[in-house]
């Protein structure tokens, strides 16, 4: 062969080495991360961490048993917020997509999803702290909620459009009425997918520490008012972290695994949802 | 099909007589009442969506206007940060946000790329490429706090031993250079991911007529894929310059929050995101909180216009 085809050759190969390299190194830091997280965290968890409340600052010991706690209840409200709306608007995007409404719901869905999560929080702060008077779960759950509507939306009106035509035209033509059509028909058939699109959001949002910064606020007792200030394991974590005390810190690593573990259920779920997506028609 | 079905189920009653007519839209009048309920119901949700964006952006410049009218454009361009004395001005955080993002975008570029290029033409398919995909998704599902947490405690002290090493003062560890680094691995899951979509965009005519004249994949890649997947890669970095503006807890955590105007890439700093996770809870006076919120004002436009300019250029791309 001659020459300059040989090193045409090498770069090929090279290339793809190059490539995979940079990958390599994009897997190092996650892999790190998880490392330290899991050696740190299963050194921090037993019993008490999982079942107590937090001691008092510089007593060594006590658990998270309220962030826990906080974390389930912020994100099932935020759940029964935003599932409901965001259901109905999906089937609106997917039953008349060619209206003026649809593409502006839909534009304005997709831009929701790019705003930043702590200016959702100055929102629900001033939308739901400020006229109440306090810190308050609700609030934290309505940023929440925000955060999970465009999820639920978009896979929601993929879902539906997935659904066969024939399907809706049999229904339809038995004389069902259109809500009937959707809510016998339409929506129990594609079931799978909004499930997905809840667990995919709860994935999203479960880790949020910014728009609960000054919605949900904290909390060093379980709470379980939702006009009351809540804690969570995200925002936890942060004052743990950022706190001079080497037991917290320990206990931060505890709670990141918590967390962590928290949200592989919810992202495992979905991709379980996911596999049996596939409509039956 | 739908509209032929309607079509015929409306035609029916036309072709008999007329009594038949009278009789079917007796009929047809109840179910019809309650469908229009029902799409008032839908209508009504689609409209939510509408109104809650809009509520959001009247909401912040609402309680932004303090602010606006007390300092006008110098909010912009002052430096000073002075809670105590009332004046409040965002330069030193504007610029802290536009240099952690650009540079951690410039970072992440090689290993976003290289993601994109192997998912997206070596590996479309096959368990190599859903290592990778899974790769991503980890790395775009572990939630802000904890890059934060861990950057705190691993990557903060490497960046101060770095700092001590080369005589800077004063080295904090804590510094724009410790934020940019742990931006640019967040955002490569974007990045890589729309820059995928692109690449796999490119006609496979092109890349064919390429090898048969005896082009190497690397020179395919070169010369036909990323010259036409371009715009959509550039596309792709700007909604993912967005996501590093809007990024605050992992920010926030190792930046140092100081609130001067950084001079080098080891001082300490703020962003725009961070200073308000910051000082939000701290606010006291009504100037300080409408300065915060303007901050998250100019925080939502600068996200929303780079969203809609990435998406409008991808979009585009998908069209043709």
């Amino acid at each position: 062969m001659d020459k300059s085809l040989q090193w045409r050759i090498l770069k090929d190969k090279l290339f793809v080495v190059f490539l995979f390299l940079f990958v390599v190194l994009t897997a190092v830091p996650l892999f790190l991360i998880l490392y330290y997280i899991v050696s740190n965290g299963i050194a921090a968890i037993n019993w008490d961490f999982l079942t107590q409340l937090p001691k008092p600052v510089g007593e060594v010991g006590g658990g998270v048993i309220n962030a826990i706690v906080g974390t389930l209840i912020l994100i099932v409200t935020a759940t029964l917020i935003a599932t409901p709306l965001g259901v109905l608007a999906g089937v609106y995007l997917s039953e008349y997509p060619k209206t003026k409404l649809a593409r502006t719901a839909g534009l304005f869905v997709e831009i929701l999803q790019g705003i930043p999560s702590i200016v959702i929080g100055i929102v629900a702060y001033v939308w739901l702290v400020e006229p109440i008077g306090n810190f308050s779960a609700l609030s934290g759950s309505a940023a929440l909620a925000i955060m999970m509507l465009p999820v639920i939306v978009r896979t929601t009106e993929e879902t539906l459009k997935l659904i066969p035509n024939t399907l809706k035209e049999a229904a339809l033509a038995m004389g069902t009425s259109h809500s009937r059509t959707i809510f016998r028909v339409i929506i129990p058939n594609s079931l799978s997918g909004i499930v997905t699109g809840i667990s995919l959001a709860l994935a999203r949002i479960a880790g949020e520490t910014a728009p609960l910064l000054f919605t949900a606020f904290g909390n060093p007792f379980i709470n379980v008012n939702l006009l009351q200030p809540t804690h969570s394991l995200p925002l936890l974590i942060f004052n743990y972290a950022t706190s001079p005390y080497e037991d917290w810190h320990r206990q931060g690593w505890g709670a990141s695994l918590v967390l962590i573990v928290i949200i592989l259920c919810f992202s495992v779920s979905s991709k379980i949802f996911i596999k049996r997506w596939t409509v039956q028609s | 099909m739908a509209d032929v079905l309607v079509g015929v189920a409306g035609r029916i009653p036309m072709a008999n007589d007329a009594t038949t007519v009278t009789t079917s839209q007796r009929d047809f009048h109840k179910p019809q009442k309650e469908r229009s309920l029902f799409q008032r119901v839908l209508v009504c949700s689609a409209v939510a969506m509408v109104l809650l964006l809009v509520g959001i952006f009247v909401t912040l410049v609402d309680k932004s206007m303090l602010s606006i009218r007390t300092f006008g454009l110098g909010f912009i361009t002052g430096t000073t940060w002075d809670p105590l004395n009332g004046i409040f001005a965002g330069f030193p955080y504007i610029v802290g946000t536009v240099v952690t993002a650009v540079l951690a975008l410039a970072l992440s570029f090689p290993f976003g790329m290289s993601l994109a290029i192997l998912l997206g033409e070596y590996y479309r398919y096959g368990w190599i490429s859903n290592i990778l995909k899974n790769l991503v998704e980890l790395l775009a599902g572990i939630p802000s706090i904890i890059y934060g947490f861990t950057a705190l405690f691993f990557l903060v002290p490497l960046v101060r031993q770095f700092e001590v090493s080369q005589g800077i003062q004063p080295a904090f560890g804590v510094s724009i250079l410790s934020a940019t680094i742990v931006l640019s691995i967040m955002i490569i899951p974007y990045s890589a991911s729309v820059a995928r979509e692109i690449i796999q965009l490119v006609p496979s005519m092109l890349k064919e007529a390429a090898y048969s004249m005896g082009a190497t994949r690397f020179e395919v890649v070169r010369k036909i894929v990323l010259p036409y997947a371009r715009s959509g890669i550039a596309a792709g970095f700007l909604l993912s310059f967005g996501r590093a503006v809007g990024e605050t807890m992992a920010v926030t955590m190792v930046i140092g929050n100081a609130n001067t105007l950084a001079k080098s890439i080891f001082d300490p700093s703020n962003t725009m995101a961070s200073i308000i996770a910051n000082e939000f809870t701290e606010a006291t006076t009504k100037i300080y909180l409408s300065s915060l919120i303007e901050i998250g004002l100019m925080l939502f436009i600068i996200t929303v216009l780079f969203d809609l300019l990435g998406k409008y250029i991808i979009n585009r791309m998908r069209m043709s």
